[in-house]
């Protein structure tokens, strides 16, 4: 198992430092000189070449990079050209707002999700099955953003019971916050439960096929048992797999949501800085998401034995 | 026969949905302690027979007619919690793959413990205790660490033997064995069924044992019923069935088992010399470790003379593929040299050109040996394209002439081999071996995965295909009964190394080395000459 | 077998529906969807505009019909792209294995290291927020998904004893390639290339809703829908009809997507 964990550490190193190095190679192409965008177009020459040296852009790229990396292992990611605070605390703040609804949408919509999938493929081709297949797909086809624009229309604006704009940490006003994250929260599960429930529906036939289910009916055991027992260890794992993707999908992909219900979360952090032209909180950004995403799948991937005991071994 | 037979089955008929009937008209029984076989080809039915009986059948099964007598119950009528108070308790199953039959992701006590959980009221020690007995009475060695192991830990052979404990726990009346050894090695068969049929004396457990190898069905049944397309042909005690066969279609199936073939004259001018040949297993090594590497094939030296045919028979892991596909140019050797006439056959040498265009290979599975996208005609011609100096007209018409020679009509040319049978698609994958008249054919357990009538068809065709062009043949099998009836020489193999060679009928007979013995010893065989049965009795029904 | 015909019928027709508006209003609209009209803002629907207004008069669906070309259009594109140089990565990587597989892998994972929209996003502050842009930055970040299905197929088809068979015949690589790798590989393709199709509309309507992609006045559904915040309490129509656009375009999407995928796979689902 440590050994597992080290091996999986280790291999995610040269994906972090070629994602790194991405990054920074992003950043450099995009077209434009830095300090002139700073310093604005009517600078004179002399101005625009001290700021060049002062932010290392006249040495070479290699040495560039290195010492950004080294400023950003000390944590150092510069500050917001707009706003001038420090890049990484900033980005860490809108992270976390980000990720606890990221969360608990994807737990809620996998807690729903998943055993209606399995159980669907149990039916499979009964009513309750096709009723369920076309509302997953209906789901998943609706993108997030309008699903969320109806939703605030409805609740918010005609039926008035859900505030339309704004949020409220919980830290502030427990109820308040809760009022407000509702309807984005929905948004996100309903569209993820789309999802989830195709996925769980077709690993489990993929399971329900086995030999090994054949066995256990002739063992005597309940269709409910050998479901519970049986094809939900082996189907999960795929799931599994999707739902790290999901997690990391959902880190950049939430700006849409967060557009909508005005939330300041770390996507609308990154459209806003590009829109704005921030490198350093656009770098901020993009390394964080980078990082969390490695993160993400390490632990989905050190998790998988618990399904898949094949998988340890290798 | 007894008065109560533990199971009696009368007229028993399923379909589908659209009224097709998948078997019909089935009537048998069997009597407690009894030992009786279903012997058929694919599509014959016989699973579906056994799987009816505590209707374990596919939900694409509509209707059932007919009665299923178990106990003096009528199976048929059970209410779902009925059907499942039988399974396991009083009907215990085999499966035939031991990879796929217990569940992955659990450990095997847990699995085993299952039945016993739900059809017994023995406490959790107790019912420890009798899981630890029972794996140590199939030899599974130190059953409690094994308890808490999980199934792709063991061997396919220990796989088996868990099932049969598994299937025994509950000391059923009747235990229905699927094909219970098919993907096993020879010795491992043997020990596999042996220990079944002891089991069963012990408990006193009826057995219906299923099987498309005859031979087999023969050695270990008391009774023996044939099923052919759906429909029981003939049903009689093994020994008479075997002796005195009465039905068209059993003739067939008997005639279809191999026998010993002529002794031929073979030239002594080698075609083929291998020298000190190595092979390691491609290494699996991370950064960070040196593996010593495996050796797949150890210092082998072989000759194959010019039409002559070399059987190389041994179990898995043996080395024969690896051998096989290292003379045909596919693998590199990592030290020893094969050569052709006397030419290296290596890469880029002299001779590897040449030997290319003289030596074929005939794969053991058509459907991964065919490409599904192309059709017949193209797939014989992609034979011809590297030859120089032959128009497209010329090329179309010696395939159409070799496809006639293997037996294949021209309309078939434009099919894909989806659309073929089992038998035909080898067929095509002879005709694309043979159609450039190479001097030597690599094949690899060419008829293993065919039916055993379409087998005996196959063999006889590339017996006369290889009389005829006088090809020499390296002849990879593991079934010792093909082998007799088709090699002049064989050699025999195990773990990489080459334990026995000589005259066919010398290694029948007399096998030297002790390996050799425990291999024929294995394979169970039906007497010699069996009475009234001839050759034309292979294309007598079909 | 019904389930698929019926997911083949809607999906196909829909689809086609969507495809017949765009080809037909790359030469006519009811109205010019950029015309501003000052008489008749924020409309609701009526005979005159079958669809409504919006805030400078332009009608409505002659701007649907007008962003259904440019989406599929951006879309196409960006699946052309992707699949093009996924499959010459991934034919590489799959069939000469050795150090050309691990360091195409290793930037290909590098660039899968970013969820989806992230790499589109990063990509696009450097491409530009235009159509040339966004296709660009979907096409490169869609690639490494098709290079890495490719390449599995390319590695499991290379083991097929029909291509040892090839080889045996004499017949050299780029001849097995051409005629029995590349063949193969296009079922799986089609299957992906398909939903990439549908998350090439969903991708561009979502960056055009975010401000990042193609820029007003010309129409893409996600900018309408950006643009209809303000004025949702009183034209709710505004905001209705694109996304409605967007979903069924989706839906028929995905449905012919499933009924492609259960047809060319030879495990029937349930027969």
């Amino acid at each position: 198992m440590i050994r597992l964990l080290s091996q999986r550490l280790l291999a995610a190193l040269p994906t972090l430092l070629l994602s790194a190095i991405a990054v920074f190679a992003m950043i450099r192409l995009i077209p434009g000189d830095p300090a002139a965008l700073m310093l604005g177009d009517q600078a004179d020459p002399a101005s625009l070449a001290d700021l060049r040296h002062l932010l290392g852009l006249d040495l070479s790229l290699p040495t560039q990079f290195m010492r950004w990396a080294e400023r950003a292992l000390h944590g150092n990611l510069g500050v917001s050209i707009r706003t001038g605070e420090p890049v990484l605390p900033l980005v860490i703040d809108r992270f976390w707002v980000s990720a606890r609804i990221i969360l608990i949408a994807v737990t809620v919509a996998a807690a729903i999700a998943i055993p209606a999938g399995m159980v669907a493929a149990w039916r499979q081709n009964g009513k309750l099955d096709i009723s369920l297949v076309s509302m997953a797909t209906v789901l998943l086809s609706i993108p997030s953003f309008w699903l969320g624009l109806m939703l605030l229309y409805v609740f918010g604006l005609k039926l008035g019971m859900l505030p339309v704009v704004g949020y409220v940490s919980f830290s502030e006003n427990a109820r308040a916050a809760l009022l407000y994250i509702v309807l984005p929260l929905a948004t996100l599960v309903l569209h993820e439960i789309g999802i989830l429930i195709r996925m769980a529906r077709s690993s489990t036939l993929d399971v329900l096929r086995m030999d090994y289910i054949t066995h256990a009916r002739a063992k005597g055991l309940s269709e409910a048992t050998i479901l519970r027992r049986h094809a939900f260890r082996n189907a999960f794992g795929p799931t599994w797999t999707l739902i790290g993707l999901m997690l990391g999908n959902l880190l950049g992909g939430i700006a849409v949501v967060e557009t909508v219900f005005t939330i300041p979360g770390l996507g609308r952090l990154l459209v806003d800085s590009i829109l704005g032209r921030d490198y350093p909180v656009i770098q901020g950004c993009l390394l964080v998401i980078a990082f969390v995403y490695v993160l993400i799948n390490l632990v989905v991937d050190l998790l998988y034995p618990l399904f898949d005991p094949r998988v340890a071994e290798q | 026969m007894s008065a109560n037979p533990l199971l009696k089955v009368t007229n028993l008929t399923l379909r589908l949905a659209n009224g097709g009937s998948l078997i019909e008209g089935v009537g048998f029984s069997i009597n407690a302690g009894e030992i009786v076989g279903i012997v058929g080809e694919s599509g014959s039915g016989k699973t579906l027979t056994a799987r009816a009986i505590f209707s374990l059948t596919p939900p694409s099964i509509q209707r059932t007619e007919g009665s299923i007598l178990f106990e003096g119950k009528e199976v048929t009528q059970l209410t779902p919690s009925g059907l499942r108070n039988l399974r396991g308790a009083r009907i215990g199953m085999v499966f035939q793959e031991p990879m796929s039959s217990l569940d992955p992701s659990m450990a095997i006590g847990e699995q085993l413990d299952e039945g016993l959980a739900l059809h017994t009221r023995l406490k959790t020690a107790q019912r420890r205790m009798r899981m630890v007995e029972m794996l140590t009475r199939v030899s599974i060695q130190d059953p409690v660490s094994a308890l808490g192991a999980y199934p792709h830990h063991f061997s396919g052979g220990m796989r088996q033997r868990i099932m049969l404990a598994s299937a025994m726990l509950l000391h059923p009346a009747l235990l229905i064995a699927d094909e219970p050894t098919t993907a096993l090695d020879a010795i491992v068969q043997k020990d596999v069924l042996e220990l079944m049929v002891d089991l069963t004396r012990q408990y006193k457990t009826a057995v219906l044992l299923i099987s498309h190898d005859l031979p087999m069905v023969a050695r270990y049944t008391d009774r023996t019923i044939v099923m052919h397309r759906g429909r029981i042909v003939e049903q009689n005690t093994t020994p008479e069935l075997i002796r005195v066969p009465v039905e068209a279609y059993t003739r067939k199936l008997l005639a279809s088992m191999p026998h010993r073939g002529p002794v031929r004259a073979t030239s002594k001018a080698p075609l083929i010399e291998v020298r000190n040949l190595r092979v390691d297993y491609p290494g699996r090594g991370s950064l960070f470790r040196v593996r010593a590497p495996k050796q797949a094939l150890k210092n082998v030296d072989l000759t194959i003379n010019r039409g002559e045919v070399v059987a190389l028979v041994g179990g898995s892991g043996s080395g024969k593929t690896t051998l096989g596909r290292t003379i045909i140019g596919l693998i590199d050797p990592d030290e020893g040299r094969v050569l052709f006439e006397g030419l290296p056959t290596a890469r880029g040498s002299d001779g590897w050109k040449r030997y290319r265009t003289e030596c074929q290979m005939v794969f053991q599975d058509p459907a991964s040996s065919l490409d599904p996208r192309m059709t017949v005609g193209a797939l014989v011609e992609e034979a011809l394209l590297s030859m120089q100096n032959i128009t497209r007209a010329t090329r179309r018409e010696r395939v159409r002439e070799t496809l006639q020679e293997v037996g294949l009509t021209d309309a078939l040319a434009d099919r894909y081999p989806h659309e073929l049978s089992g038998g035909q698609r080898q067929r095509v994958a002879i005709a694309r071996a043979v159609i450039r008249r190479p001097a030597l054919i690599v094949a690899d357990e060419p008829v293993s995965a065919l039916d055993v009538t379409v087998r005996a068809q196959i063999l006889e065709l590339f017996s006369s295909l290889q009389a005829q062009y006088e090809f020499s043949c390296l002849f990879i099998s593991h079934d010792l009964g093909v082998v007799e009836q088709i090699a002049d020489r064989v050699v025999v193999m195990r773990d990489g190394e080459i334990v026995e060679a000589g005259e066919r009928n010398q290694i029948f007979d007399k096998p030297a080395h002790a390996y050799t013995r425990q291999l024929l010893d294995a394979v169970p065989r039906l007497p010699n000459g069996l009475a009234g049965v001839t050759r034309a009795d292979l294309r007598a029904v079909s | 077998m019904k389930t698929i015909k019926l997911n083949a019928a809607i999906g196909a027709s829909v689809t086609g529906l969507v495809v017949l508006a765009a080809l037909v209003a790359l030469v006519w609209t009811p109205y010019d969807p950029l015309s501003i009209g000052f008489t008749d803002r924020l409309a609701a629907p009526s005979w005159v505009h079958w669809l409504g207004t919006d805030e400078f008069g332009r009608d409505v669906l002659s701007r649907l019909m007008a962003a259904a070309s440019t989406s599929l259009r951006i879309s196409i594109l960006t699946v052309m792209t992707a699949v093009l140089l996924g499959t010459i990565v991934g034919v590489a990587a799959g069939y000469v294995r050795g150090w050309t597989d691990r360091i195409l892998m290793a930037c290909n994972n590098a660039l899968l290291a970013f969820p989806g929209i992230l790499l589109a996003l990063g990509l696009l502050s450097i491409a530009g927020a235009n159509e040339r842009g966004i296709v660009v930055a979907l096409g490169l970040a869609y690639a490494p998904s098709v290079a890495r299905i490719v390449r599995g197929s390319v590695m499991s088809l290379r083991e097929m004893d029909y291509v040892a068979a090839s080889r045996i015949m004499g017949n050299s690589e780029f001849f097995i390639i051409r005629r029995h790798i590349l063949p193969n590989c296009v079922a799986p393709l089609i299957v992906l290339a398909t939903s990439m199709f549908g998350w090439a509309i969903l991708a561009e309507s979502a960056l055009s809703f975010l401000g990042l992609g193609v820029p007003p006045p010309a129409p893409t559904w996600g900018n309408m829908l950006a643009a209809s915040r303000p004025f949702i309490a009183h034209a709710f129509w505004l905001a209705l009809f694109p996304g409605l656009c967007i979903s069924l375009t989706l839906l028929s999407i995905n449905l012919l997507g499933d009924a492609l995928r259960d047809h060319l796979d030879p495990r029937m689902r349930g027969a």
